[in-house]
């Protein structure tokens, strides 16, 4: 477990000496204060177009962070031969796999923290309320769903050739399940055979992240918390995807050539 | 001929006429470009006639807003939310919606990932007016969240009537910003001179609120003057004719006129009064009771001593 934590701590060390969160933190803030200096009808408590505009750009930010980490992790050890000293210790493949995936999760744990005070300060200063209860909701569940895409982008980077192809895939892939994954079986429903099954067939296979994205909406318009059953509930289903993706990723990397 | 002087000479002769075309052009274009100025803003120079689009979707954004995210998407059956509620609250559209909009769009669950998903999203038919999510009343003032997206739905598309009436209705009437909601009109009437409809709207701003009632009838009579403009080649017996083609135009003669009516009544000219009632009779659907009010005032005023007997 030492050696799995030393390896995430590596991963971390190098979200914090690349530039891509500061540029995405910095950008977020400067579009959102910019937002927020917009005059409507001289009523300086409007501000749910804020928190919804503030909270889509932290998804945004928070996605390419998560994806362009993980993806470059493994081939970029491969390109600079640093994998097979890195496995000549004593370090088994699998703890490489999820030392990596560790790292990349606990620094887009930290990349959240600081997003979302920021969205509460934003929140804060014109609704004069901290819901510290709702946001840590939406806030953990975000941080599970950015597991599953890391799982997923960890076993798309043993998979596909290139860390490019691999981000583009995987974003390609997230954005569609955040955008119609929910209605996959009411398109279903409006299809013939075969076609029918095998849309609901995706439905039930893709890992549904798209469920703590439309969460945003209850934290927008002020709606009362979710009860904690129903969180933890996610919480499971989420951790099983993630799992379901690090096997996965395990059983490939057992057979792919360190060279 | 010097082959020099030949090259010397096209290019003097080429120099003239691209001067003398410039020169031809130049006015054309600076009466283009100045007409393009005056009637496109930022956003309909970025996106052209695709802004009417985008003012549409941020129109319904709002509608979203008032409901607190409980809305339904091209995926789920939305014949209750046809017309946007906030404009339908305003009574300045016909509303097209059909069934209970308390009857949820979502229908019963469809599997388990659906039932389960529905805990993470709005779930429940709320207004903002009424207190939104919390059915708590004193947060009313909340829908003053709607006004963003109104607001850029009117910067992209300057010409849309209803958004400038929508907008006014919410911050009079529940905000309680009359200066902000003259603003609108008149930013309104800016874009769309002479339209009846914000004219009518700032006449109730003049009535209503400021209690100017010189103001608000010389707003009405230029509204009703406006309205006569709009068709000049058609008589006014044919634009009051009860078809469904022209209910826009007898909905607002009717408005104008009853309102001149009540303007006037207040004022104590029940003479003036009954001729606008005697107007607005001419586009109403039903006129049994304005028949009764025109002839109780017709009674009032026998009853009055004339200035005459008086002295």
């Amino acid at each position: 477990m030492r050696t799995i934590f030393a390896l995430a701590g590596v991963v971390i060390k190098e979200l914090y000496r690349r530039k891509d969160f500061y540029v995405l933190f910095i950008l977020t803030i400067v579009i959102c204060v910019i937002m927020a200096s917009v005059n409507i009808f001289n009523d300086n408590q409007i501000v749910r177009y804020l928190k919804e505009l503030c909270l889509l750009l932290i998804w945004v930010s928070s996605l390419v962070i998560a994806i362009t980490t993980t993806a470059r992790q493994i081939p970029a050890e491969r390109e600079q031969r640093t994998l097979l000293p890195l496995l000549a210790k004593p370090l088994t493949r699998t703890q490489l796999i999820l030392g990596k995936f560790l790292g990349c999760w606990l620094a887009c744990g930290l990349v959240l923290i600081c997003f979302y005070a920021f969205f509460g300060a934003l929140a804060a200063s014109r609704e004069h309320a901290w819901p510290l209860l709702s946001y840590f909701q939406a806030a953990i569940l975000h941080w599970m769903a950015l597991g599953v895409v890391i799982a997923m982008t960890l076993l798309g980077s043993l998979v596909f050739a290139a860390p490019s192809s691999n981000s583009t895939i995987c974003f390609v892939v997230v954005a569609t399940i955040l955008c119609v994954g929910r209605y996959l079986d009411a398109v279903a429903l409006s299809l013939h055979e075969p076609l029918r099954s095998v849309i609901y067939a995706i439905y039930y296979a893709i890992p549904h992240v798209e469920i703590p994205f439309e969460m945003r909406n209850l934290i927008v318009h002020d709606w009362p918390l979710i009860g904690w059953k129903f969180i933890g509930l996610d919480i499971l289903y989420l951790l099983a995807y993630m799992a379901i993706f690090l096997v996965a990723a395990c059983l490939v990397f057992r057979r792919k050539p360190v060279n | 001929m010097n082959p020099a002087r030949t090259l010397w000479l096209l290019l003097v002769a080429l120099f003239v006429f691209s001067f003398g075309l410039a020169a031809k052009l130049q006015p054309q274009f600076q009466s283009l470009e100045s007409t393009r100025r005056q009637s496109a803003n930022f956003f309909s120079l970025l996106l052209g006639d695709s802004s009417k689009i985008f003012a549409n979707s941020f129109f319904v954004k709002a509608d979203a807003y008032y409901h607190s995210g409980y809305y339904p998407t091209i995926f789920d059956n939305n014949s209750a939310f046809q017309t946007p509620h906030i404009a339908e609250d305003t009574g300045a559209v016909a509303s097209h919606n059909q069934g209970a909009e308390d009857i949820g769009f979502m229908g019963p669950p469809r599997d388990w990932i659906d039932a389960f998903g529905r805990n993470f999203i709005p779930n429940r038919h709320t207004h903002l007016d009424e207190g939104g999510p919390t059915d708590d009343l004193s947060k009313s003032s909340q829908v003053r969240e709607i006004l963003p997206w109104l607001k850029l739905s009117a910067e992209l598309d300057p010409e849309n009537i209803q958004t400038y009436l929508v907008t006014t209705f919410w911050l009079r009437t529940r905000l309680d910003k009359v200066s902000e909601a003259e603003q609108v009109l008149r930013e309104g009437l800016r874009n769309n001179p002479g339209n009846p409809q914000l004219f009518f709207e700032l006449g109730q701003i003049y009535d209503e609120n400021y209690h100017d009632i010189a103001r608000a009838r010389n707003i009405w009579e230029a509204a009703l003057r406006s309205w006569a403009r709009e068709e000049p080649d058609v008589p006014q017996s044919d634009r009051l004719k009860m078809t469904l083609e022209n209910f826009d135009d007898r909905f607002m003669f009717e408005q104008l006129q009853t309102s001149l009516a009540l303007l006037e009544e207040k004022s104590g000219n029940t003479a003036t009064a009954i001729a606008r009632w005697q107007q607005a009779i001419l586009a109403a659907p039903s006129t049994a009771d304005m028949q009764q009010h025109i002839e109780d005032l017709k009674h009032k005023l026998a009853e009055q001593p004339s200035p005459a007997s008086s002295k």
